[in-house]
């Protein structure tokens, strides 16, 4: 995968926001590389701005130092380039059922027109298991089936990436893992480039194949790694993780 | 203390802590499930009696029936036309004025001036609301309007509409678009307010923006508010009209209903008062129950986004 250009590079990045009281440092001069077909994790703890990164990259916010680039080309502002799948449940147009919620997307995007749409949204609704509730309203689903929606929809307009904050946080146990796997298989059916951000190491592990680790207050790279393929593998670098995350708080504690 | 232990999940420290196990010879229980089947009731239908009181409909017709009998038999105890005709009275002349046609010539004459004012009122509140979204200085504007005009009841204004635009439906227009235009902005504003960050990311993320988005993201979303908004303005309009044309609602020779009213008290015919009066009740239950319920029906509660 190292032919090429990337398709993502953030560079040097700093994303400062303003609450009502004060000036938020999220990122300090964060660095990466996405290339096709990576499944890219930010893993940090809350507070390590990696929601601000994703909005970043998804145009809503503009850096106050550094540049995202896509495909070469900065951003500057939302597109459907880079497809937004968020963690609140609400992201769906309650309006308007399952597929004119996919075909909404691709007729409001200029994606795609009439016929068009209907049978890409068809397709990818299919391919989320969703066939039977086309017709719903979001507000008959249960959060996994909206979650799944929303990534159907985000799929169905193939960007050139797709962004994924925190998906599957808000789902039980028993969905979440459902949900990895079932993202894991579509990613073996298409190879999608995703950009993937959680706070839970073990998610990043199973879902990642590179892991971005992000220390907090604010936001600086703490190290870029590969994820794990067998289990032992798996735990191995959790605890490693896990070290390098906690060892910090450790001799801040002793500094106390 | 082991299962709490589990569902917290590792702990940080990536080192398990070791916990001195339960000791205990309980056996484990594994139990087959299905003995309900045959040995008692799992569904079936209520009695009819049951299914009949859980309809609301039924509930209300049988409390409206009682009411009329109560007021049956009062007017035929006091049995004075003059102060309470009976329910019987009443109804005669209301299908009385229905068949000559004049309590529906007074209706529409109504109903047309409601709908100019209920309109214009709509179009300012549009205006306001607009100009509120655009800009702080809109918000601010509208903000001050409402707060100062929608405490004042619109009948107080009808002394000065009445100099302005003199007797006719000129004063009534205003007086309506007055009990309208802040009841909707004030709804339909708070409405756009309260849409969620993520519904307007999820547009931007199509590409939308400007009058695309207010278009296809914004109103959609904050509908419920703005249906509250019309239906708020719909019932203070309607109450606003009645009483102001029980004051001047004679403009070229064909008055309202409230003016209807005001005729027949002035003639001493109050079973036509009372025809009209139920005739006033009618409409608004229709309009409130029937064409709102039923937009309701078909948009907010079907979206599942009843506030």
């Amino acid at each position: 995968m190292d032919t090429g250009q990337p398709l993502l590079e953030v560079d040097g990045v700093t994303l400062r926001y303003k609450t009502p009281e004060h000036l938020v440092t999220a990122t300090y001069r964060v660095s990466f590389r996405v290339w096709p077909g990576d499944r890219f994790v930010l893993l940090g703890p809350s507070g390590c701005g990696k929601s601000t990164l994703l909005k970043a990259v998804g145009g809503y916010m503009a850096p106050t130092e550094g540049e995202i680039r896509l495909k070469g080309r900065p951003v500057t502002e939302p597109g459907p380039d880079r497809m937004m799948v968020f963690q609140e449940f609400d992201q769906l147009l309650p309006w308007k059922t399952v597929r004119q919620n996919v075909v909404f997307a691709l007729e409001a995007s200029g994606r795609l027109k009439g016929r068009e749409a209907l049978d890409r949204a068809n397709l990818y609704i299919d391919k989320v298991n969703l066939t039977k509730f086309a017709d719903s309203y979001p507000h008959t689903l249960s959060g996994g089936m909206k979650q799944r929606v929303a990534i159907a929809r985000g799929m169905a307009m193939e960007p050139d990436i797709l962004l994924m904050d925190e998906p599957f946080a808000a789902l039980d146990a028993l969905t979440r893992r459902r949900m990895q796997d079932e993202l894991l298989m579509l990613w073996e059916g298409t190879r999608f480039t995703v950009l993937f951000v959680t706070h839970s190491i073990p998610e990043a592990i199973k879902v990642g194949s590179r892991i971005l680790l992000l220390s907090p207050h604010p936001g600086e790279v703490k190290a870029e790694l590969n994820s794990a393929e067998s289990p032992k593998a798996a735990l191995q670098l959790e605890s490693r993780i896990q070290h390098m995350l906690f060892s910090e708080e450790i001799e801040e504690a002793e500094n106390v | 203390m082991s299962s709490a232990q589990a569902l917290t999940g590792a702990p940080l420290t990536g080192v398990a802590p070791r916990l001195t196990p339960v000791e205990s010879g309980r056996p484990e229980i594994v139990r087959e499930t299905g003995h309900a089947h045959g040995a008692t009731v799992v569904e079936k239908p209520l009695s009819l009696a049951e299914r009949l009181y859980n309809q609301a409909w039924l509930r209300k017709i049988v409390i409206l029936v009682l009411l009329a009998g109560i007021w049956e038999a009062y007017g035929r105890y006091l049995d004075n036309d003059l102060l309470f005709p009976t329910f019987s009275a009443t109804v005669e002349a209301f299908f009385r004025g229905i068949a000559d046609g004049t309590l529906p010539a007074r209706a529409w004459s109504s109903l047309k001036v409601l709908l100019m004012g209920y309109a214009a009122g709509i179009a300012l509140a549009t205006v306001l609301t607009g100009l509120a979204i655009a800009s702080r200085i809109g918000t601010d504007l509208l903000e001050t309007l409402t707060s100062m005009f929608n405490p004042l009841p619109a009948i107080a204004l009808l002394p000065l509409a009445l100099i302005w635009f003199g007797l006719g439906n000129g004063s009534l227009i205003f007086v309506l678009v007055h009990s309208v235009t802040w009841a909707i902005a004030l709804n339909t504003h708070s409405g756009f307010l309260s849409v969620s960050r993520t519904l307007k990311m999820v547009g931007r993320n199509y590409g939308l923006s400007g009058p695309r988005l207010i278009g296809k993201i914004l109103i959609p979303a904050a509908f419920p508010a703005i249906l509250t908004g019309l239906k708020v303005g719909w019932a203070f309009a309607w109450r606003t009209l009645i009483a102001a044309e029980l004051v001047f609602g004679v403009s070229s020779g064909a008055g309202g209903l409230g003016w209807f009213i005001f005729e027949n008290k002035n003639m001493l015919d109050i079973p036509n008062v009372f025809a009209g009066l139920l005739t006033v009740i009618l409409i608004g239950l229709v309009v409130e129950n029937l064409i709102f319920q039923t937009i309701e029906r078909r948009t907010v509660q079907r979206w599942g986004m009843q506030a």
